[in-house]
């Protein structure tokens, strides 16, 4: 063999264990959760008691008092190092801690430091807050509404979007964003149209719940700098934020991660990273702040929302036109729920071709904890009313479901309401893939007696935010071994085995010899975040071209070389040295028009989601038993099959918790069941007894070796589905998530002329 | 208080406040780091260990109650450089995802082979129902524990 052997086909497409598979498995795997640092103090965060109002007085003295307890923070002590100490990514409108006023239940209002957590928690119970309380609002429609109490005086984009900039010095609305799509003319459609469906969906809010509580390290140095070790998804974003509020460079402020305990969404932006970062400076010692999972309901939550949908239809069953309106709510703090309301709002008509498109999507105030980003960021609210809607129309006019959808998709080379082209997206192989899966086309025991079954589908799409950017390098060191950089969080979902992958595959070696380095601000480079199922998309093309760079580097430098190896001592004269190749990926894109909505280029790739479930229904007690669901993605190529598969399944049954049981309960804006012994969440007895997740491949032509993202396609579909298989078997619709067994039985009853009492 | 106990084979005693749980006394005196805390109110299993022959949610306990036991943490699995077979089948079934729910599943595995050494795969879901995934990889998970039970 005369050259480096860079032979293809090997790596990519391979269903490979976890890299870290055998730290997992014998508990010494690192996460953020297990550092302890010399001198480091512990944070307790004492949280407002009220859902609005404002702050009279704090007293710390009794939390003082308590042995062990070093300091008492609150928003007095931040202004002398921050003098503007909001933050956020869409909005600069959150306060390290409560400034002047508290906007939810559970805000931060000072966070306690002693040398033991146990001294910082009974602490933080000491700290004596007096309010004035002012009129909430919590629910979206009524907090849009002109004369809702008013949560912030005025807006203050963050800057970062350009679109929000209008959005400056607003005064008097709870309406964060209004962001609109016009494609045709939706009045003179729906005056044209045979049929007209309008309905109201809702969904509550549910909490992501990952296993690893959110937790920071913040470390302070002599030397005037700063280490945030953070469970994080988007450390990149950590560092300019915290670099901003500082009024530093970035240079000064080092971000890493570890593997982390699940984020879903819950771990990006600033979360407990600002706080500590204070803290430290403040207390010139390492302080760590780590939540109970109790306090993650009061922290970020999926968002709530209420979807008013209106779709015309042609005697032949295609639809026409489709206006919807969708309320968002965003709770205190806009955190990324603005992005949700347009990027995810955009896709409001579904992966449907209609041709009069009108969109309108409001990011709304209330006075409950913030939401932002979970698994999928809104457009599960969005399908729930669009597939459950599509069931009612099919019914009504005789279409068969899975047939109506076919004669309704959006197929490659046509325009999505935005106007982008579609391409990449294959909406016939998900059908195929589903009706086979579900076994469609043969007989179906529908039941009898008091246990009736039935089953149905959905069909939902998301369009991949843009435009992001990522930047990888990859290293090789003088003996020939090879480390991929790349600020890429694992998560769980397995992006370092998929990355080590794409560049195994670029340097014709095996996987597990590719060591990938965590997301460190001072090692690995630039990545906007690990979020929106775009890593692989992303971060993928970057490590394949920064793995292209290296090799054509080490080509260069010893033509002839049989190894890695062989090149390093070929070019150095000995064993040392180190070749970085280096890689960036950026998708081009096109701006919507303000006006329109309208972008020729608004997504570099589409996620095709389809969904099957088949339901057994107690009309007695209303409980529902989901026997078989499926999930079926487009995923352009599976880099690793196993994990993809994980993909699928595993949101499955994160949905179909969402679906049948998982609702954050409030009342004045507490939450009622701020703990999994309340907040009931799936486990091995709620998976269904047939569980598929499988999908089709079809190249996407911009994607690493083809690849597309996979993380929340199959979130999209399972909760329209199950309702439309509850719809099939009992003939009962329901408008609001979760389809808890009283909502089923006072449906049931009520369809059947005998209503429950209301409780 | 002073405590004495048993863990992964070494005896273990320290000075420990009567309120310290017995999963903070394992991740911070001993640093033992396997047993996770997810929800600290006993739902999650996240800190299963095994105590006295029982698996036990170490968040549920206080180090002081766990004086003279024998405590088993997924550290203490291995045997010889060989992996326990129970987290040889978690490896080779991709039943973990982010792994922070792996070891406690993986000392709740551990005790229901203990007591049923050939289960069906309903006596392992409901074996180990106490622990939960968020990721969330139960088919997965089973899959490991029968590959286990197969090997035994
Ligand atoms: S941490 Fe012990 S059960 Fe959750
Ligand atoms: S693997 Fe993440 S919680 Fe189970």
């Amino acid at each position: 063999m005369g050259s480096l052997d860079f032979a293809r086909g090997r790596e990519v497409g391979r269903s490979l264990g976890r890299l870290e598979a055998a730290a997992k498995v014998d508990g010494t795997v690192e996460y953020i959760h297990n550092l302890r640092l010399p001198g480091m103090l512990h944070g307790r965060i004492h949280r407002s008691s009220i859902p609005h109002g404002r702050i009279v007085r704090i007293d710390t003295s009794a939390a003082l008092a308590v042995a062990g307890v070093h300091a008492v923070v609150t928003a007095d002590d931040v202004a002398r190092l921050v003098p503007d100490p909001y933050y956020g990514p869409a909005f600069h409108d959150q306060p390290i801690l409560a400034t002047g006023k508290v906007r939810h239940v559970g805000e931060p209002v000072a966070v306690v430091l002693a040398d033991n957590p146990h001294a910082a928690e009974e602490a933080a119970d000491l700290v004596a807050v007096e309010y004035e309380p002012l009129e909430a609002v919590f629910d979206e429609v009524a907090a849009a509404a002109p004369d809702a109490p008013v949560l912030h005086d005025e807006l203050r984009p963050a800057g970062m979007f350009t679109d929000l900039k209008h959005l400056a010095g607003r005064r008097d609305t709870n309406v964060a964003l209004d962001a609109r799509l016009r494609s045709g003319d939706v009045e003179q459609a729906f005056a044209e149209a045979e049929h007209v469906f309008e309905h109201t969906f809702r969904t509550g809010k549910v909490m992501h719940a990952a296993f690893e509580p959110m937790v920071t390290v913040a470390e302070p140095h002599a030397a005037g700098g700063l280490t945030i070790h953070t469970a994080s998804q988007s450390p990149s974003f950590v560092r300019s934020e915290i670099s901003r509020l500082l009024g530093w460079p970035e240079n000064r402020v080092r971000v890493r991660t570890a593997f982390l305990g699940g984020g879903f969404g819950a771990k990006l932006y600033i979360k407990l990273e600002a706080m500590a970062a204070v803290c430290a400076l403040l207390a010139r010692r390492p302080v760590r702040i780590a939540l109970s999972m109790d306090e993650q309901f009061y922290t970020i939550t999926k968002h709530g929302a209420t979807v008013r949908i209106k779709t015309g239809v042609a005697r032949d069953g295609r639809m026409t036109a489709r206006q919807v309106e969708t309320f968002w709510n965003g709770g205190a703090y806009a955190d990324i729920g603005p992005r949700v309301t347009q990027k995810s709002g955009f896709s409001a008509a579904g992966p449907y071709d209609i041709e009069h498109v009108a969109l309108d999507n409001y990011a709304v105030y209330t006075n409950e904890p913030p939401a932002g980003a979970l698994r999928g960021f809104g457009i599960s609210q969005l399908v729930w009313a669009y597939e459950r809607q599509a069931d009612v129309i099919a019914r009504t006019l005789g279409i068969d479901p899975l047939e109506f959808r076919r004669r309704n998709a959006l197929r490659n080379g046509r325009p999505h309401a935005t106007g982008t082209v579609v391409v990449g997206m294959e909406v016939d192989a998900v059908l195929d893939r589903l009706a086979e899966a579900m076994a469609w086309d043969k007989p179906f025991d529908r039941g009898t007696g008091t246990i009736r079954r039935g089953r149905g589908i959905g069909i939902g799409v998301k369009a991949c935010v843009s435009p992001t950017t990522s930047t990888a390098a990859v290293h090789i060191y003088g003996d020939g071994s090879c480390a991929v950089h790349c600020s890429t969080v694992d998560m769980g979902q397995g992006s370092d085995t998929t990355m080590a992958q794409i560049a195994a595959e670029v340097l014709g070696i095996p996987t597990t010899d590719v060591r990938v380095v965590h997301p460190d601000t001072d090692v690995t480079p630039y990545d906007m975040a690990t979020l929106g199922s775009r890593s692989t998309f992303h971060m993928g093309n970057a490590v394949r071209r920064a793995a292209e760079d290296a090799r054509a580097q080490i080509e260069r430098m010893a033509p002839g070389a049989t190894s890695f190896r062989d090149a390093m001592l070929a070019r150095f004269a000995m064993q040392a040295g180190t070749v970085v190749g280096f890689g960036s990926y950026a998708p081009s894109y096109q701006k919507p028009d303000p006006e329109t909505g309208l972008s020729a280029n608004i997504t570099p790739f589409w996620m095709l989601g389809g969904a099957g479930a088949e339901v057994e229904v107690d009309t007695e007690t209303g409980r529902i038993t989901v026997t078989k669901l499926v999930n079926v993605a487009d995923v352009g190529r599976a880099i690793n099959p196993a994990s993809v598969e994980r993909q699928l399944t595993g949101a499955a049954i994160m949905q179909l918790g969402f679906t049948l049981f998982e609702e954050m309960v409030f009342s004045d804006g507490q939450v009622l069941n701020a703990s999994l012994a309340d907040y009931k969440i799936p486990g091995f007895l709620d998976v269904p007894r047939e569980l598929t997740g499988t999908f089709v491949e079809a190249p996407h032509p911009e994607g690493p070796f083809g690849a597309k993202g996979v993380g929340e396609t199959g979130i999209f579909s399972p909760s329209p589905a199950i309702a439309n298989a509850l719809y099939d078997a009992t003939g009962v619709m329901l408008y609001d998530m979760p389809l808890t067994p009283e909502r089923v039985l006072r449906a049931i009853r009520e369809a059947g002329g005998r209503p429950l009492e209301q409780a | 208080m002073q405590v004495s106990m048993t863990v992964n084979g070494r005896v273990r005693k320290a000075d420990v406040e009567p309120r310290l749980l017995l999963v903070h006394f394992l991740r911070e005196h001993l640093l033992l780091t396997g047993a996770h805390v997810g929800c600290d109110t006993s739902q999650c299993g996240a800190c299963t260990v095994i105590v006295d022959g029982r698996s036990a949610k170490a968040c549920t306990m206080f180090a002081v109650q766990a004086d003279g036991s024998t405590i088993t943490t997924v550290e203490g699995l291995a045997a010889n450089g060989q992996l326990h077979p129970v987290q040889e089948g978690f490896w080779d079934q991709h039943g973990l995802q982010c792994g922070y729910c792996t070891p406690g599943m993986i000392m709740s595995a551990v005790n229901l082979l203990q007591d049923t050494p050939h289960p069906t795969d309903r006596q392992i879901r409901e074996g180990i129902s106490g622990n939960f995934c968020r990721c969330t990889g139960y088919q997965h998970i089973v899959n490991a524990v029968r590959q286990a039970a197969g090997r035994r």
